[in-house]
């Protein structure tokens, strides 16, 4: 593992990078492909509202998988997040337009581990004004 | 009714291998807009001192996913999938994943809890590559809702 970033550079409360994901119905249709998930809640609109959704909605694992973005670009070693874990907490709702929605991300060190040379990133993850994942952390082990 | 207790603890036989294969990462990483070089250009994955290129950390749920659906189908625990909702998602790296991997995932249900009629599900992955070598612990939370009266 080889982080660019040097632990000792690093204090707690240190703001990562900010960053914002676009995401279209054309965005779910790739990722439903790429993942396997072919639930049709992240496609047919109709489906969606008949079980209770606003819109179609953004895969979970999608908003995920974005929101680390922001701890790996930052580290520049992707391999060296030691952990990861979120709650799903809100919706990323996708209407069938141009523009789709914006997952807006940042993060800030919120711990130091001396020991591991590790640091836990607290994330923040918005979309049209609300939180949509909780809990969001990941370590990562720095040069 | 909610499901039964005596569950927590079960495991799952290990599913079949599944091979990393380069092409399916380059494939997640696009899906996800990351042009991180270490997902598609070998010589970069190197660099960082890995072997061959790695998945994004994200990328092993489909797998994990897909082992614990033998929880999901599991017609003795009776958990209704059409309530379900991903909850939670962790996961616990020893090293990423890689291309070239061949993946087992052994499923084990953690908990069973019930909140306000909610069925609250863990489902423990434990995934090793072919030498037995551990490479990352995942950790899915299903809720399946409450059934609406009437």
């Amino acid at each position: 593992m080889a982080a660019k970033i040097s632990y000792d550079s690093v204090e707690t409360g240190t703001e990562l990078p900010a960053q914002s994901f676009p995401v279209t119905r054309a965005t779910l249709v790739q990722y439903a492909g790429a993942s396997g998930d072919f639930n049709p809640i992240h496609w047919n609109e109709k489906f969606a509202r008949e079980v209770g959704l606003p819109d179609v909605i953004a895969h979970g694992m999608f908003t995920m998988a974005e929101a680390i973005r922001v701890v790996t670009d930052w580290a520049g070693d992707p391999g060296a997040v030691v952990d990861y874990g979120v709650r799903f907490t809100k919706p990323v709702v996708v209407p069938n337009d141009d523009t789709g929605a914006l997952i807006e991300v940042s993060g800030k060190v919120a711990a130091r581990d001396d020991e591991a040379r590790t640091v836990r990133v607290d994330l923040t993850a918005m979309s049209a004004g609300q939180k949509v994942l909780g809990m969001a952390r990941a370590t990562v082990r720095l040069a | 009714m909610p499901l039964d207790q005596s569950f927590v603890g079960r495991s799952y036989p290990p599913i079949a291998p599944y091979e990393v294969g380069r092409e399916k990462i380059r494939e997640f990483a696009e899906a996800v807009g990351d042009a991180n070089p270490a997902y598609t250009d070998p010589d970069a994955a190197k660099a960082l001192g890995h072997p061959d290129v790695i998945a994004p950390p994200t990328f092993v749920f489909a797998i994990a996913f897909r082992a614990a659906g033998q929880v999901i189908e599991d017609p003795q625990l009776g958990l209704d999938y059409s309530r379900v909702v991903h909850g939670d998602q962790k996961f616990a790296y020893s090293r990423p994943v890689r291309a070239g991997d061949r993946l087992t995932v052994t499923s084990t249900i953690e908990s069973i809890k019930s909140m306000a009629g909610n069925d609250i599900l863990d489902v423990r992955g434990e995934v090793h590559d072919e030498s037995g070598e551990h490479v990352v612990t995942t950790m899915i939370k299903l809720v399946a809702r409450a059934a609406e009266e009437g």
